[in-house]
């Protein structure tokens, strides 16, 4: 069992049995589309994520990165225990998550491990409840304090990720998308995690606010030691945040180590392909070695 | 003479019975076989700005100003004019193809209607939009065309539109983001697609876009547009090399880089705003660090510099310190 | 990566603070004024509804009877507006029968999916087989006249189609992220049901029960018309309808009238409401 490391993920592995579909007609499978027979087809399997592996040493942030399709959602969502692994073994704080009846009591103590960001800022807070209500939420559920307390601590959430105490009051919708993604980070730390999940926390926000985030996910690192698991697609700001990378292609690690050192000299032919598709100063769009997809 | 004229136009839309603006004041000419990236957030007006050049506005709408093509104002078209316009001169690119082609329909048939529909003869269109989907790197562009759009990636699918859009042989493309929804390897490969296709041809393109880095790699000019108001207009190469406007240098500070080392982003502070809400000084004042009073009680005028324009009230003065904010973007240029 | 394209209508403008909806102000006032009718009916109505004047039947409108007297010589003010009670009971006990199981079993489907979503669902497609009608019908030949029956049965016909308009609203937010956080944080399942996927869909619940409110206040005016429901003397609208009709060959058309009238616009006014609580609801909804 590890004991160096906050989160620790060994052989992970989710299979999920689809119906065949129209994406994947089989052999003779078009021709049976919309007929009752198509029904019949077997359900497959489709491998989401396979065997991946990685650790993140407490402080540290390490980025998932991969495009469409590559399982690295997956990988969040089973993290942060949204979906149940088909195999392999996560450790957090040196102990093993186990998917047998997890009560709500047992959630409770994980949401103090680890919590999540979203990537839309437009959906992932309930719309009819204040952002106080909404940070206020997460405090009487973790702590046993009292009403001024807790007011204390959201003005303090609110202050941590820069935004105005005034706004307290605010339905989501008065907010814009930038300052919604701070509320979201606010309730995500409000129960003091040790591992913090940004699945593709900036990658809806637009260019000006995205700095702004990058620089308060930052700030809020050196404060409180947290530690990330950046799920991106984008390798610019991976570099950004994040101090070593898994690259995950179809559901596998196709490359790992030290951010700095697989961003400046990738080995991988698929992490070349990813960091040349990346728009930046004298970039030019070439054409991937990927065959044609279908 | 500019192939399309962009002249003083703005927008209002209907928002709940109300018209509100959406564009204030946009002047943009385009050369034959020119490229302008038009760059800007959310809420700055680029997509209405491509949905009025071929009149595709909410109904409702009212439109001041002008646009040209080739002279003609487009605003005054008839019906008969403005379909003419829409099938021969322009073509448009969008950002979801998935909501652009009919879903029951195969991806051959979508191609050759437009082609048949001018006149063509249906033999001779399958002929060209064959050689168009292989030009456009789809591989077995037999088989892809008895396809439904449902059966094709959206990279793939979004070549399909491409090969659509070229095979009305206009003179001007209208490209909405047509990339934002896609990975970005496959990004690549499309505006790799795109930008050969559009050279060889010869096409002026008007590239509507959120990614400064994304236009500059395709486009000859940047123009930049910010609540509405075009604030700058630069040649590509001058862009990082002679920065003029605070928010577009602020633009290229707030991007990390995947390479070079790490370091704190310039963030812009505050956010966006829309059109409806700015002030009567410069849109731009109220986040930017060179603000003087002047700049939030005068609206700068979209002006001449050199080689670009520029909305401003300090551009001279600020020329050289800009400079130092994008600091990679000028190292690398 | 899919970009949230941000709404025309900048995010931080307040919502709108529009100008006075007339709609939704004459359709709950005409609303109000028929519940204050039922509830002080008998501080409003001028006679005893069922004290019967053989010597004053079929009269037109007069100073003693301001809207005339029935067959039988009844204050037909007096019986429209205690007929208010009853007519507007029904509906109302249908409606929050079938809104609460409804929800209930519409939430619950929508959080476990699964069997317990594919039985309810099934059993709520077999009910949609039967009309109400018939259903009420047969529960009164099974139990008898009166309001008791027709109810329950009414109830038990509109439960799926609440429940159906419901957990499609429901499915849809429980797969929002933000209920994903509510579970992240550890929420017990019963409170991310109820403090937040209710409210989320109580708009639309409102909208429904509205509209389903007048179907309801039909159904039953019909039944109790057939004679099933609500039996003679009791003042009732569908009732009065019903008993009307001899004296409408007599020539004496206002009893059947006026208590038609009252279904109407009692019916117009809540499907009015309904409809333009589920347009302002458009207006609202996140981009």
């Amino acid at each position: 069992m590890p004991e160096d490391s906050i989160l620790e993920v060994r052989g992970l592995r989710k299979v999920y049995r689809v119906r065949a579909s129209r994406a994947d007609p089989g052999p003779a499978g078009s021709a049976l589309l919309g007929h009752p027979l198509a029904r019949r087809q077997r359900a497959r399997a489709l491998v989401a994520v396979d065997d991946v592996s990685f650790s993140v040493a407490p402080g540290q942030s390490l980025a998932v990165v991969g495009e469409s399709g590559s399982g690295k959602t997956t990988v969040a969502r089973m993290v942060v225990g949204l979906e149940r692994p088909t195999g392999g073994t996560i450790w957090v704080s040196g102990q093993e998550r186990s998917w047998r009846h997890v009560t709500s009591r047992e959630r409770r103590r994980r949401a103090r491990e680890v919590q999540i960001i979203f990537q839309d800022p437009y959906s992932s807070l309930d719309p009819r409840m204040s952002v106080r209500g909404c940070l206020d939420e997460s405090l009487r559920l973790h702590f046993d304090w009292g009403r001024e307390r807790r007011d204390a601590r959201v003005a303090e959430l609110l202050d941590q990720v820069g935004l105005d105490r005034r706004q307290a009051e605010s339905l989501p919708r008065a907010l814009s998308g930038g300052q919604r993604q701070r509320v979201a980070i606010a309730r995500a730390l409000a129960s003091e995690p040790r591992v913090l999940i940004c699945d593709e926390a900036v990658a809806s926000l637009d260019v000006s606010i995205q700095a702004q985030v990058l620089n308060l996910l930052s700030d809020i690192r050196d404060a409180t030691g947290v530690s990330y698991l950046f799920i991106s697609h984008d390798l610019a700001v991976v570099r950004q945040v994040s101090d070593n990378v898994v690259i995950m292609r179809r559901g596998r690690v196709v490359e790992a180590g030290p951010t700095a050192s697989v961003l400046s000299d990738p080995s991988n032919g698929y992490t070349k392909q990813l960091l040349a598709a990346i728009p930046r100063p004298g970039w030019k769009p070439t054409r991937s070695a990927s065959p044609d997809e279908s | 003479m500019s192939v399309l004229e962009i002249d003083h136009l703005a927008v209002d839309l209907p928002v709940e019975g109300v018209l509100r603006r959406v564009l204030h004041d946009v002047t943009l000419p385009i050369a034959p076989g020119e490229a302008v990236g038009l760059v800007g957030e959310s809420g700055a007006g680029k997509s209405m700005v491509s949905r009025a050049v071929i009149r595709l506005l909410p109904e409702g709408a009212a439109v001041h100003g002008d646009i040209r093509y080739a002279g003609d104002s487009v605003l005054a078209m008839g019906r008969p004019a403005l379909r003419h316009f829409r099938t021969h001169d322009v073509a448009m690119i969008f950002q979801d193809p998935r909501a652009h082609i009919n879903p029951v329909r195969t991806v051959g048939d979508f191609l050759v209607e437009a082609l048949v529909e001018r006149g063509e003869r249906r033999e001779s269109a399958t002929t060209t939009v064959t050689a168009l989907l292989a030009s456009v790197g789809v591989s077995d562009p037999e088989r892809r065309f008895r396809q439904f759009p449902h059966e094709l990636s959206g990279g793939l699918l979004q070549r399909v539109m491409i090969a659509a859009a070229l095979a009305v042989s206009p003179t001007l493309l209208l490209a909405d983001e047509p990339t934002t929804a896609l990975d970005v390897t496959t990004q690549s490969d499309v505006m790799v697609i795109l930008d050969a296709r559009r050279r060889e041809r010869g096409l002026a393109m008007l590239f509507v876009t959120h990614d400064l880095e994304l236009a500059a790699a395709v486009c000859d000019r940047i123009a930049v547009l910010y609540a509405g108001l075009l604030i700058e207009d630069v040649p590509t190469g001058d862009l990082r090399r002679d920065l003029r406007h605070p928010y577009t240098a602020g633009l290229l500070a707030s991007r990390p880089d995947p390479v070079s080392p790490r370091r704190r982003l310039a963030a812009i502070p505050g956010r966006p705003l829309s059109a409806f809400e700015i002030g009567p000084g410069c849109p731009f004042a109220p986040r930017c660090p060179f603000a003087v009073a002047r700049c939030l009680s005068e609206r700068p005028e979209l002006r001449d510099l050199d080689t670009g324009r520029v909305a401003c009230h300090r551009a001279e003065e600020l020329r050289g310190q800009l400079l130092s904010i994008a600091t990679p973007g000028a190292a690398s240029a | 990566m899919a970009r949230v394209e941000a709404p025309l209508v900048a995010p931080t403008e307040a919502p709108s603070r529009r100008r006075l909806d007339w709609v939704l102000v004459s359709t709950s006032s005409v609303i109000a004024l028929l519940v204050i009718m039922a509830v002080f009916a008998p501080l409003l109505a001028p006679d005893d509804p069922n004290y019967a004047n053989i010597l004053a039947t079929n009269q037109g409108p007069s100073a003693a009877h301001l809207l005339g007297t029935d067959s039988f010589g009844r204050d037909l003010l007096s019986r429209l507006i205690y007929g208010a009670r009853l007519s507007l009971l029904g509906p109302a006990l249908i409606i929050v029968i079938a809104t609460l199981v409804g929800t209930a079993l519409a939430i619950l489907s929508a959080w476990y999916g699964g069997w317990f979503d594919r039985v309810a669902s099934r059993v709520a497609d077999i009910l949609f087989a039967f009309p109400g009608l018939i259903f009420a019908m047969l529960a009164v030949a099974m139990f008898g006249p009166g309001l008791l029956a027709p109810v329950v049965a009414l109830s038990i016909s509109y439960t799926p189609y609440l429940m159906r308009v419901v957990r499609a609203e429901a499915l849809r937010q429980r797969n929002l992220p933000y209920v994903a956080a509510c579970y992240v944080e550890g929420l017990r399942v019963r409170t991310i049901c109820t403090r937040h996927i209710l409210r989320n869909v109580m708009p639309l619940l409102l909208v429904q029960a509205a509209l389903s409110f007048g179907y309801a206040l039909v159904d039953l005016a019909a039944i109790s018309y057939l004679g099933l429901g609500v039996q003679p003397p009791t003042p009732e609208w569908g009732v009065m309808v019903s008993t009307g009709q001899s004296a409408i060959l007599a020539g004496h058309p206002q009893e059947s009238l006026l208590a038609g009238l009252m279904i109407v616009v009692t019916v117009v006014a809540f499907n009015l409401l309904g409809d333009r609580l589920a347009t302002r609801q458009k207006g609202v909804v996140r981009a």
